[in-house]
Protein backbone atom coordinates (compact mmCIF):
# COMPACT_ATOMS: atom_id res chain seq x y z
CA UNK A 1 0.00 0.00 0.00
CA UNK A 2 1.60 3.27 -1.08
CA UNK A 3 1.86 5.63 1.83
CA UNK A 4 3.04 9.13 2.56
CA UNK A 5 3.10 10.76 5.96
CA UNK A 6 3.21 14.20 7.42
CA UNK A 7 5.96 14.49 10.01
CA UNK A 8 5.91 16.91 12.94
CA UNK A 9 9.18 15.80 14.53
CA UNK A 10 11.78 15.47 11.79
CA UNK A 11 14.28 13.61 13.95
CA UNK A 12 11.79 10.82 14.61
CA UNK A 13 11.01 10.44 10.92
CA UNK A 14 14.69 10.44 9.98
CA UNK A 15 15.24 7.61 12.43
CA UNK A 16 12.26 5.53 11.24
CA UNK A 17 12.81 6.09 7.49
CA UNK A 18 9.26 5.57 6.20
CA UNK A 19 8.83 5.40 2.41
CA UNK A 20 7.68 9.00 1.98
CA UNK A 21 7.39 11.84 4.48
CA UNK A 22 6.86 15.57 4.43
CA UNK A 23 8.26 17.30 7.50
CA UNK A 24 6.28 20.38 8.44
CA UNK A 25 7.51 23.14 10.77
CA UNK A 26 4.21 23.39 12.64
CA UNK A 27 3.32 23.05 16.30
CA UNK A 28 2.24 19.70 17.66
CA UNK A 29 -1.49 19.37 17.11
CA UNK A 30 -1.52 21.15 13.76
CA UNK A 31 -0.12 18.85 11.06
CA UNK A 32 -1.87 20.85 8.35
CA UNK A 33 -0.56 24.13 9.69
CA UNK A 34 -3.37 26.52 10.48
CA UNK A 35 -7.09 26.24 11.23
CA UNK A 36 -9.56 28.03 8.97
CA UNK A 37 -6.95 28.48 6.24
CA UNK A 38 -8.05 26.15 3.44
CA UNK A 39 -5.54 27.52 0.93
CA UNK A 40 -2.61 26.87 3.25
CA UNK A 41 -3.90 23.45 4.28
CA UNK A 42 -4.30 22.53 0.63
CA UNK A 43 -0.71 23.48 -0.12
CA UNK A 44 0.49 21.24 2.69
CA UNK A 45 -1.79 18.39 1.61
CA UNK A 46 -0.71 18.65 -2.00
CA UNK A 47 2.98 18.81 -1.12
CA UNK A 48 2.57 15.56 0.83
CA UNK A 49 0.46 13.75 -1.77
CA UNK A 50 2.82 14.67 -4.60
CA UNK A 51 5.54 12.63 -2.93
CA UNK A 52 3.51 9.56 -3.96
CA UNK A 53 4.71 10.13 -7.51
CA UNK A 54 8.39 9.83 -6.61
CA UNK A 55 10.13 6.94 -8.34
CA UNK A 56 12.21 5.79 -5.41
CA UNK A 57 12.76 6.39 -1.75
CA UNK A 58 12.88 6.78 1.16
CA UNK A 59 11.90 10.38 0.70
CA UNK A 60 11.98 12.99 3.46
CA UNK A 61 11.23 16.49 2.29
CA UNK A 62 10.73 19.73 4.21
CA UNK A 63 7.68 21.92 3.68
CA UNK A 64 9.13 25.37 3.00
CA UNK A 65 6.56 27.60 4.69
CA UNK A 66 5.89 28.36 8.33
CA UNK A 67 2.27 28.32 9.44
CA UNK A 68 0.63 31.72 9.20
CA UNK A 69 0.09 33.48 12.50
CA UNK A 70 -3.47 32.81 13.56
CA UNK A 71 -5.70 35.46 15.00
CA UNK A 72 -9.18 35.02 16.31
CA UNK A 73 -11.78 36.63 14.08
CA UNK A 74 -13.89 39.15 15.99
CA UNK A 75 -17.38 39.19 14.60
CA UNK A 76 -20.01 41.84 15.05
CA UNK A 77 -22.17 39.75 17.31
CA UNK A 78 -19.43 39.28 19.95
CA UNK A 79 -19.86 41.11 23.23
CA UNK A 80 -17.61 44.10 23.68
CA UNK A 81 -15.96 43.18 26.94
CA UNK A 82 -13.92 40.06 27.64
CA UNK A 83 -15.00 38.09 30.67
CA UNK A 84 -13.07 38.34 33.84
CA UNK A 85 -14.49 36.04 36.40
CA UNK A 86 -16.59 37.73 39.04
CA UNK A 87 -15.60 37.15 42.61
CA UNK A 88 -16.94 33.86 43.88
CA UNK A 89 -18.54 33.42 47.29
CA UNK A 90 -15.79 33.08 49.84
CA UNK A 91 -17.42 29.94 51.22
CA UNK A 92 -17.78 28.22 47.86
CA UNK A 93 -15.99 24.91 47.39
CA UNK A 94 -13.63 24.54 44.47
CA UNK A 95 -16.13 22.41 42.46
CA UNK A 96 -18.82 25.02 43.13
CA UNK A 97 -16.44 27.72 41.95
CA UNK A 98 -15.74 25.79 38.76
CA UNK A 99 -19.44 25.29 38.09
CA UNK A 100 -19.97 28.99 38.58
CA UNK A 101 -17.06 29.72 36.25
CA UNK A 102 -18.63 27.45 33.62
CA UNK A 103 -21.83 29.40 33.95
CA UNK A 104 -19.97 32.63 33.27
CA UNK A 105 -18.37 31.16 30.17
CA UNK A 106 -21.51 29.52 28.84
CA UNK A 107 -22.47 32.41 26.57
CA UNK A 108 -19.00 32.45 25.02
CA UNK A 109 -19.09 28.73 24.44
CA UNK A 110 -22.47 28.97 22.75
CA UNK A 111 -21.02 31.68 20.53
CA UNK A 112 -18.06 29.44 19.66
CA UNK A 113 -20.37 26.58 18.72
CA UNK A 114 -22.56 28.87 16.65
CA UNK A 115 -19.58 30.24 14.75
CA UNK A 116 -17.87 26.94 14.15
CA UNK A 117 -20.91 24.73 13.74
CA UNK A 118 -19.38 22.13 16.04
CA UNK A 119 -17.74 21.53 19.38
CA UNK A 120 -15.15 19.13 20.75
CA UNK A 121 -17.11 18.94 24.01
CA UNK A 122 -19.19 15.82 24.49
CA UNK A 123 -16.91 12.77 24.46
CA UNK A 124 -18.41 11.86 27.84
CA UNK A 125 -22.01 12.53 26.85
CA UNK A 126 -22.43 13.97 30.34
CA UNK A 127 -23.24 17.51 31.57
CA UNK A 128 -20.19 19.43 32.74
CA UNK A 129 -21.65 20.08 36.19
CA UNK A 130 -21.92 16.34 36.77
CA UNK A 131 -18.34 15.87 35.59
CA UNK A 132 -17.10 18.58 37.95
CA UNK A 133 -18.91 16.98 40.89
CA UNK A 134 -17.39 13.62 39.94
CA UNK A 135 -13.89 15.11 39.88
CA UNK A 136 -14.51 16.92 43.14
CA UNK A 137 -15.66 13.77 44.86
CA UNK A 138 -12.59 11.96 43.56
CA UNK A 139 -10.32 14.64 45.00
CA UNK A 140 -12.00 14.31 48.38
CA UNK A 141 -11.54 10.56 48.33
CA UNK A 142 -15.26 10.01 48.45
CA UNK A 143 -16.61 7.00 46.65
CA UNK A 144 -17.49 8.82 43.44
CA UNK A 145 -19.99 6.92 41.32
CA UNK A 146 -18.81 7.00 37.76
CA UNK A 147 -21.02 9.01 35.44
CA UNK A 148 -20.85 6.10 32.98
CA UNK A 149 -20.67 2.47 34.04
CA UNK A 150 -19.02 1.41 30.76
CA UNK A 151 -15.84 3.37 31.54
CA UNK A 152 -12.94 2.31 33.74
CA UNK A 153 -11.91 4.65 36.55
CA UNK A 154 -8.95 5.88 34.52
CA UNK A 155 -10.97 6.52 31.36
CA UNK A 156 -13.81 8.21 33.27
CA UNK A 157 -11.35 10.63 34.84
CA UNK A 158 -9.47 11.30 31.62
CA UNK A 159 -12.51 11.92 29.46
CA UNK A 160 -14.12 14.12 32.12
CA UNK A 161 -11.00 16.29 32.15
CA UNK A 162 -11.04 16.43 28.36
CA UNK A 163 -14.61 17.70 28.14
CA UNK A 164 -13.91 20.28 30.83
CA UNK A 165 -10.81 21.60 29.09
CA UNK A 166 -12.46 21.62 25.66
CA UNK A 167 -15.28 23.77 27.01
CA UNK A 168 -12.91 26.32 28.50
CA UNK A 169 -10.64 26.47 25.46
CA UNK A 170 -13.53 26.90 23.05
CA UNK A 171 -15.17 29.56 25.20
CA UNK A 172 -11.95 31.50 25.53
CA UNK A 173 -11.31 31.37 21.79
CA UNK A 174 -14.71 33.01 21.19
CA UNK A 175 -13.87 36.04 23.31
CA UNK A 176 -12.66 39.13 21.48
CA UNK A 177 -8.97 39.91 21.54
CA UNK A 178 -7.36 37.36 19.28
CA UNK A 179 -6.23 34.38 21.31
CA UNK A 180 -3.28 32.39 20.06
CA UNK A 181 -3.06 28.80 21.19
CA UNK A 182 -0.40 29.42 23.81
CA UNK A 183 -2.36 32.38 25.23
CA UNK A 184 -5.44 30.19 25.65
CA UNK A 185 -3.36 27.46 27.25
CA UNK A 186 -1.70 29.88 29.67
CA UNK A 187 -5.00 31.53 30.54
CA UNK A 188 -6.54 28.18 31.41
CA UNK A 189 -3.68 26.82 33.48
CA UNK A 190 -2.83 30.13 35.20
CA UNK A 191 -6.16 31.82 35.78
CA UNK A 192 -9.05 29.38 36.06
CA UNK A 193 -10.56 27.51 38.95
CA UNK A 194 -10.92 24.53 36.61
CA UNK A 195 -7.14 24.29 36.33
CA UNK A 196 -6.83 24.44 40.13
CA UNK A 197 -9.31 21.58 40.28
CA UNK A 198 -7.22 19.52 37.86
CA UNK A 199 -4.02 20.22 39.79
CA UNK A 200 -5.72 19.09 43.01
CA UNK A 201 -6.95 16.02 41.17
CA UNK A 202 -3.40 15.19 40.12
CA UNK A 203 -2.16 15.50 43.69
CA UNK A 204 -5.01 13.34 44.96
CA UNK A 205 -4.32 10.58 42.43
CA UNK A 206 -0.54 10.40 42.79
CA UNK A 207 -0.65 7.37 45.05
CA UNK A 208 -3.86 5.81 43.79
CA UNK A 209 -4.17 2.05 44.15
CA UNK A 210 -4.91 1.67 40.45
CA UNK A 211 -1.65 1.89 38.43
CA UNK A 212 -3.59 3.06 35.38
CA UNK A 213 -5.05 5.95 37.38
CA UNK A 214 -1.55 6.76 38.66
CA UNK A 215 -0.24 6.73 35.09
CA UNK A 216 -3.07 9.01 33.98
CA UNK A 217 -2.32 11.48 36.77
CA UNK A 218 1.40 11.45 36.09
CA UNK A 219 1.36 11.60 32.30
CA UNK A 220 -2.04 12.39 30.79
CA UNK A 221 -3.58 15.07 33.00
CA UNK A 222 -1.43 18.20 33.00
CA UNK A 223 0.68 19.15 29.95
CA UNK A 224 4.42 19.34 30.53
CA UNK A 225 4.40 23.05 29.69
CA UNK A 226 1.81 23.76 32.37
CA UNK A 227 3.56 21.67 35.00
CA UNK A 228 6.59 23.87 34.86
CA UNK A 229 4.68 27.01 35.68
CA UNK A 230 2.97 27.71 38.98
CA UNK A 231 -0.46 29.37 38.81
CA UNK A 232 -0.54 33.13 39.24
CA UNK B 1 6.65 25.23 15.25
CA UNK B 2 8.34 21.88 15.98
CA UNK B 3 11.86 22.65 15.09
CA UNK B 4 13.49 21.07 18.08
CA UNK B 5 16.00 23.88 18.28
CA UNK B 6 13.11 26.27 18.97
CA UNK B 7 11.67 24.27 21.85
CA UNK B 8 12.59 24.60 25.53
CA UNK B 9 15.47 22.31 26.40
CA UNK B 10 13.31 20.01 28.57
CA UNK B 11 10.84 19.53 25.67
CA UNK B 12 13.65 18.96 23.17
CA UNK B 13 15.30 16.40 25.42
CA UNK B 14 11.98 14.64 25.96
CA UNK B 15 11.37 14.25 22.23
CA UNK B 16 14.94 13.24 21.42
CA UNK B 17 14.80 10.73 24.25
CA UNK B 18 12.20 8.73 22.33
CA UNK B 19 14.53 7.97 19.43
CA UNK B 20 16.49 5.06 20.96
CA UNK B 21 13.24 3.18 21.57
CA UNK B 22 12.02 3.54 17.99
CA UNK B 23 11.97 0.25 16.07
CA UNK B 24 14.51 -0.54 13.41
CA UNK B 25 12.96 -2.19 10.39
CA UNK B 26 14.82 -4.87 8.48
CA UNK B 27 13.24 -3.95 5.15
CA UNK B 28 12.36 -0.77 3.31
CA UNK B 29 9.25 -1.68 1.31
CA UNK B 30 8.47 0.61 -1.58
CA UNK B 31 5.17 0.53 -3.42
CA UNK B 32 4.86 2.72 -6.49
CA UNK B 33 1.66 3.72 -8.27
CA UNK B 34 0.16 5.73 -11.05
CA UNK B 35 -0.28 9.46 -11.31
CA UNK B 36 -1.87 11.25 -8.38
CA UNK B 37 -4.83 12.21 -10.55
CA UNK B 38 -5.89 8.54 -10.67
CA UNK B 39 -5.20 7.64 -7.01
CA UNK B 40 -7.88 6.73 -4.51
CA UNK B 41 -6.76 8.33 -1.27
CA UNK B 42 -7.52 7.43 2.34
CA UNK B 43 -6.58 9.31 5.49
CA UNK B 44 -5.19 7.54 8.53
CA UNK B 45 -4.53 9.63 11.62
CA UNK B 46 -3.07 8.93 15.05
CA UNK B 47 -5.07 11.77 16.60
CA UNK B 48 -7.56 9.55 18.37
CA UNK B 49 -10.53 10.66 16.26
CA UNK B 50 -13.91 8.98 15.92
CA UNK B 51 -17.48 9.78 15.12
CA UNK B 52 -19.29 11.32 18.05
CA UNK B 53 -21.57 8.29 18.26
CA UNK B 54 -18.64 5.86 18.27
CA UNK B 55 -16.71 4.63 21.31
CA UNK B 56 -14.02 6.90 22.67
CA UNK B 57 -10.51 5.46 22.80
CA UNK B 58 -9.94 3.87 26.19
CA UNK B 59 -7.08 2.10 27.92
CA UNK B 60 -8.39 -1.24 26.63
CA UNK B 61 -8.70 -0.01 23.04
CA UNK B 62 -5.63 2.18 22.80
CA UNK B 63 -4.02 0.06 20.07
CA UNK B 64 -7.18 -0.33 18.04
CA UNK B 65 -8.56 1.91 15.31
CA UNK B 66 -11.84 3.62 14.60
CA UNK B 67 -13.58 3.83 11.24
CA UNK B 68 -14.48 7.25 9.88
CA UNK B 69 -16.87 7.06 6.93
CA UNK B 70 -15.85 9.04 3.88
CA UNK B 71 -19.06 11.08 3.93
CA UNK B 72 -18.57 12.18 7.53
CA UNK B 73 -19.43 15.76 8.43
CA UNK B 74 -16.65 17.61 10.24
CA UNK B 75 -19.04 18.40 13.08
CA UNK B 76 -19.43 14.68 13.70
CA UNK B 77 -15.73 14.09 14.44
CA UNK B 78 -14.63 13.92 18.08
CA UNK B 79 -11.19 13.41 19.66
CA UNK B 80 -10.29 11.21 22.62
CA UNK B 81 -6.51 11.27 22.26
CA UNK B 82 -4.68 10.44 25.52
CA UNK B 83 -1.77 12.85 25.18
CA UNK B 84 -2.20 16.37 26.55
CA UNK B 85 1.09 17.64 25.14
CA UNK B 86 -0.13 19.21 21.94
CA UNK B 87 -2.31 22.12 20.93
CA UNK B 88 -5.99 21.25 20.69
CA UNK B 89 -7.32 24.69 19.95
CA UNK B 90 -6.60 24.18 16.24
CA UNK B 91 -8.73 21.02 16.11
CA UNK B 92 -11.45 22.69 18.16
CA UNK B 93 -11.53 25.45 15.59
CA UNK B 94 -11.20 23.39 12.41
CA UNK B 95 -11.09 19.61 12.03
CA UNK B 96 -9.12 19.95 8.81
CA UNK B 97 -5.99 21.16 10.59
CA UNK B 98 -5.72 17.59 11.93
CA UNK B 99 -7.88 15.54 9.57
CA UNK B 100 -8.07 17.27 6.15
CA UNK B 101 -11.21 15.52 4.92
CA UNK B 102 -12.72 18.64 3.33
CA UNK B 103 -9.44 19.51 1.63
CA UNK B 104 -9.21 15.99 0.25
CA UNK B 105 -12.74 16.22 -1.13
CA UNK B 106 -11.85 19.52 -2.80
CA UNK B 107 -8.81 17.96 -4.46
CA UNK B 108 -11.01 15.16 -5.78
CA UNK B 109 -13.57 17.63 -7.12
CA UNK B 110 -10.76 19.42 -8.91
CA UNK B 111 -9.48 16.08 -10.29
CA UNK B 112 -6.11 16.59 -8.62
CA UNK B 113 -6.62 13.18 -7.05
CA UNK B 114 -8.72 10.38 -8.50
CA UNK B 115 -11.14 9.87 -5.64
CA UNK B 116 -11.61 9.87 -1.88
CA UNK B 117 -11.84 6.51 -0.13
CA UNK B 118 -15.17 5.38 1.27
CA UNK B 119 -13.55 4.85 4.68
CA UNK B 120 -10.79 6.51 6.67
CA UNK B 121 -9.28 5.46 9.96
CA UNK B 122 -7.90 6.75 13.21
CA UNK B 123 -5.50 5.23 15.67
CA UNK B 124 -4.72 6.77 19.06
CA UNK B 125 -0.99 7.31 18.95
CA UNK B 126 0.04 7.79 22.57
CA UNK B 127 1.48 5.60 25.26
CA UNK B 128 2.17 2.50 23.20
CA UNK B 129 5.27 1.31 21.40
CA UNK B 130 5.00 1.69 17.63
CA UNK B 131 5.10 -2.07 17.09
CA UNK B 132 1.95 -2.58 19.19
CA UNK B 133 -0.11 -1.27 16.30
CA UNK B 134 1.12 -3.82 13.79
CA UNK B 135 -1.71 -6.40 14.09
CA UNK B 136 -4.40 -3.79 13.61
CA UNK B 137 -2.39 -2.03 10.91
CA UNK B 138 -2.23 -5.27 8.93
CA UNK B 139 -5.96 -5.77 9.37
CA UNK B 140 -6.55 -2.26 8.18
CA UNK B 141 -4.38 -2.76 5.09
CA UNK B 142 -6.80 -5.46 3.98
CA UNK B 143 -9.75 -3.11 4.42
CA UNK B 144 -8.01 -0.42 2.40
CA UNK B 145 -7.48 -2.83 -0.47
CA UNK B 146 -11.13 -3.84 -0.36
CA UNK B 147 -11.94 -0.12 -0.68
CA UNK B 148 -9.73 0.15 -3.78
CA UNK B 149 -7.35 2.54 -2.01
CA UNK B 150 -3.95 2.98 -3.62
CA UNK B 151 -2.65 5.95 -1.63
CA UNK B 152 -2.71 6.58 2.09
CA UNK B 153 -1.87 9.84 3.84
CA UNK B 154 -0.76 9.26 7.42
CA UNK B 155 -1.15 12.27 9.70
CA UNK B 156 0.15 12.74 13.24
CA UNK B 157 -1.09 15.19 15.85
Amino acid sequence: MPTVQISLVREHTAALQPPRALWVPFMLGRPLGAPDDPAFQKRVLLAALQLLERAQGPVLEDFPEDAPQSTEVVEDDAAACPVSFTVQRSDATLPETVIDEIGQLQMWHELAVRRRGRTAVGVTGTPLSELVRFLGATIEGRDAARYRVDLSACDALRLACEDLKSFYFEARAAQPGGHASDAIRDWFWQETAAARLLRELQAALENNDDPLVQDFAANYLIPRQARDRDPA
Amino acid sequence: MVRLADLPEWEREHLLGKIPALPKFATRPWVAGGPLSRRRVALITTAGLHRRSDRAFTVDTRNDYRVIPGDVEAADIAMSQFSVNFDRSGFQCDVNVVFPIDRLRELAQASVIGSVADFHYSFMGAGSAVTRYEPKARELAGLLKQDGVDAVLLTPV
